[in-house]
């Protein structure tokens, strides 16, 4: 099997799945229940986040747990909104954004809302300059990704939140849920909320964290209990985030010494794919090194992906959350490709697991089904 | 160029006479403690002066541990340079380059020849260092009443040191130059600054807590021991006495009258700390009182309390108002942990009103029905002690789990 699907999800690390296992059966008490059982999972609770504050660089009362990346951007976009609609009703975001994002921006445009939404160049990058065009006196949030999803392309995020500095009525958040432990991001004093998840750093689905800049005020989409200060109300996942916090450990630990490996990966598989007639690779040159996204127009994307997985090679289309829609991709569209490229468009996405060995059984397998499906097409 | 040294200065501890060596070996060993987890980190003494070198550790982070050690008034980041005049004034330059990033400001130069072989002046010096640095660095002025930078050089017998930055230190005397006391520890917001105060005067505390299990639940004893360990940070290693105190509050409920309940059994507490402090040779209490904050800090009440034992009660927060201990309390980091909404023992059985005025005669004579001995005796058995460590992990058993 070779599994170039880590950007949908990456495969738990062993040893996480281990943590949660012990952790459920060992530590299974209500955090917030007043016995010593309880206390003791609170305890297991207070020490993941520190752990995780400590990973990431920042305080442990700006750690909020959620269930992945989809809520992050959603409490951060529509709490911001609701926090702050009196100060203004303006947001600043792009047309490169996930799903999670963008669609609630459009929910928030409906709700009366402005928003702006920034088009990236043929890299696929949004310029600082262009936010700062952007800005007018009611805005009160820009929300960008750092690592886009489909094509890998980098946001220069340090840069414009030195810049948003200057403005301190806007609010700076930041969905890093492809970035992290992949592309280095200083969260402190660069952004104001920043979203990950645990799903996509060998961690388990349905556990997620928000970094909430300390002394940000941020309306809950959800009202309950006072679990995670109130943003984010419910009993807590715990065996969910220590696993998590070890994944974040382990992957950080793996992007200092195997970075250079997924990059190598990438980078030959970007040539190979060049030398095919009727291929593109449509993700920049400069760009995180786990993604690469490729076009063969004329063929379905579902088709090669269903070809593939018959040969036990699993890619994506697109992104996993937008793939079972039928249209042309609104990242490559925007970023200046035209309909045919943007349709036909797939995501092979690598992980810290991924051998070179892979890498040229996957070309020898891809170009067989590239060319075998040609011929079919074209007769 | 880097720093590579720390200058540490001690200005109360020269008044000591005698006693100077052993407050300064006592304040090495505890720089020496805060800096446990920079293993290249050494320290040395002479003529009045320590020195911390770095070798190769990062200065910041060294200089952040050293804001909170006791005893230290001051330092500076300093070059040690060979004696001949070109390494000093090239390492006064880039330490005023360091101390200015953006090139402009104003200065003055102060040398001190401690070491009379050097063959220039210490005036003499003072231009040519001056001279130099105002020929290489453009927008500098001199200042010489209110400089943004003093460059101090110092040429000593081994060698010159140069310094630009001075950082306030936490002051007070050295950890364990002044006895040992036991800091009565509620989990509220004032005792923990009180045992930060207490600390700031040399003491090593013992910190006693009075438990009330089931009516004060496990967090409440977690909290305070979280508290405690935060003051691990100040004092090194703390041991936390818990007194198990459920009978004795259980019998004053019982045998008091309600509005002295809270006087009694403050007397008890009092009771218990003293046999305690005897036992652990400690020769005084500290408390986070302060006059007239509540019924049971006034001075009348202080006055019956205060009765059951003649040890030293040292009251460090006895003048300060509430919002200035919660700025204490901010600073030190222990007001999070203190304001955690667990129960403990003060509150519970709390009566309607206490009497802000109790007497010591109806004190004793509510008393004389209770068999005080005893009662002291028993919690005092029952004690467990927990030994705090400095930089120690408090639920090991998590740690494979991460």
């Amino acid at each position: 099997m070779i599994y170039f699907d880590n950007s949908a999800t990456t495969r738990p690390y062993p040893e996480v799945v281990d943590t949660f296992s012990t952790v459920a059966r060992t530590y299974f008490a209500n955090p917030s229940s007043l016995h010593p059982l309880g206390k003791e999972v609170e305890q297991l609770l207070h020490s993941a986040r520190q752990k995780v504050a400590e990973s990431l660089e920042v305080e442990p009362q700006e750690i909020v747990f959620t269930s992945g990346g989809t809520e992050g951007n959603n409490i951060s976009i529509k709490g911001i909104a609701s926090q702050y609609r009196d100060r203004g009703n303006h947001i600043i975001t792009s047309t490169i954004e996930h799903s999670a994002t963008y669609d609630a921006c459009k929910k928030l445009e409906k709700e009366g809302f402005r928003v702006t939404y920034l088009l990236p160049n043929e890299h696929g990058v949004i310029l600082k300059s262009q936010v700062e065009e952007a800005i007018t006196d009611h805005t009160i949030l820009v929300s960008l990704i750092h690592v886009n999803n489909e094509i890998g392309s980098i946001q220069p995020i340090e840069e414009i939140g030195q810049l948003l500095k200057t403005y301190p009525r806007i609010n700076f958040h930041v969905d890093n849920v492809q970035g992290i432990a992949k592309v280095t991001l200083p969260l402190k004093g660069t952004v104001d909320l920043c979203t990950m998840s645990a799903h996509k750093f060998h961690g388990l689905n349905g556990n997620g964290i928000l970094y909430v800049r300390k002394g940000l005020k941020i309306d809950s989409l959800f009202t309950g209990g006072s679990q995670e200060q109130g943003i984010r109300p419910g009993t807590e996942n715990v065996a969910g985030v220590v696993a998590m916090t070890k994944a974040l450990r382990l992957a950080l630990d793996q992007q200092k010494t195997k970075i250079f490996m997924i990059e190598e990966i990438s980078r030959w598989i970007e040539q190979e794919c060049e030398k095919i007639e009727g291929v593109f690779v449509n993700s920049p040159k400069k760009r995180a090194p786990h993604i690469l996204n490729i076009s063969v127009p004329h063929l379905k994307p579902e088709v090669i992906v269903q070809a593939l997985a018959e040969k036990e090679v699993y890619i994506s289309t697109k992104s996993a959350c937008s793939s079972k829609k039928n249209e042309p991709s609104r990242v490559l569209i925007s970023s200046g490709y035209n309909k045919e490229r943007s349709s036909s468009a797939i995501r092979l996405s690598f992980s810290f697991e991924n051998t070179m060995e892979e890498a040229i059984e996957f070309m020898d397998i891809f170009k067989e089904v590239v060319i075998s499906m040609k011929k079919v097409v074209k007769k | 160029m880097n720093y590579e040294h720390i200058l540490i200065r001690y200005a109360e501890l020269s008044l000591k006479g005698k006693n100077r060596k052993k407050f300064e070996s006592k304040l090495e060993q505890n720089i020496k403690q805060a800096l446990i987890t920079f293993p290249n980190v050494k320290t040395n003494r002479s003529f009045g002066r320590m020195f911390v070198e770095l070798h190769g550790e990062d200065e910041k982070a060294v200089s952040e541990k050293l804001k909170g050690v006791f005893g230290v008034y001051s330092f500076s980041p300093a070059l040690k340079l060979s004696l001949t005049e070109t390494n000093i004034v090239d390492g006064a330059l880039w330490a005023m380059k360091d101390a200015l990033p953006s090139g402009s400001g104003s200065f003055k130069v102060t040398v001190r020849r401690v070491n009379k072989d050097f063959p220039i002046g210490s005036q003499d010096m003072n231009k040519v260092v001056g001279g130099y640095v105002l020929r290489n660095m453009q927008d500098l002025t001199v200042d010489v009443h209110q400089p943004e930078v003093e460059l101090k050089v110092e040429i000593r017998q081994e060698a010159a040191y140069v310094t630009c930055k001075s950082v306030r230190g936490a002051g007070g005397l050295p950890v364990g130059t002044s006895g040992k006391v036991m800091l009565m520890l509620s989990g509220g917001i004032d005792s923990p600054v009180a045992g930060y105060l207490a600390l700031k005067r040399g003491v090593t505390i013992e910190a006693i807590h009075f438990h009330s299990p089931p009516y004060t639940n496990d967090r409440a004893r977690q909290k305070v021991e979280d508290i405690a360990k935060v003051l691990t940070q100040y004092g090194g290693d703390i041991k936390l006495h818990i007194v198990p105190f459920t009978d004795i509050q259980t019998k004053i409920h019982k045998q008091i009258p309600d509005n002295y309940e809270m006087t009694v059994t403050r007397r008890f507490m009092l009771r218990i700390a003293a046999v305690l402090a005897e036992e652990r040779k400690a020769k005084g209490i500290v408390n986070g009182e302060s006059l007239g904050q509540v019924a049971s800090q006034t001075l009348e009440s202080m006055y019956t309390i205060n009765e059951v034992t003649n040890l030293p009660i040292l009251r460090p927060l006895i003048t300060m108002d509430k919002l200035e201990v919660i700025d204490y309390a901010k600073a030190i980091g222990t007001y999070d942990l203190s304001i955690l909404p667990y129960e403990d023992c003060c509150t519970i059985f709390l009566p309607a009103e206490s009497k802000t005025r109790p007497t010591r005669e109806k004190s004793e004579r509510y008393e004389h029905w209770l068999a005080i001995d005893d009662m002291v005796q028993q919690a005092i058995d029952g004690i467990t002690t927990v030994d705090l460590k400095l930089g120690e992990a408090s639920q090991p058993d998590f740690e494979q789990l991460f």
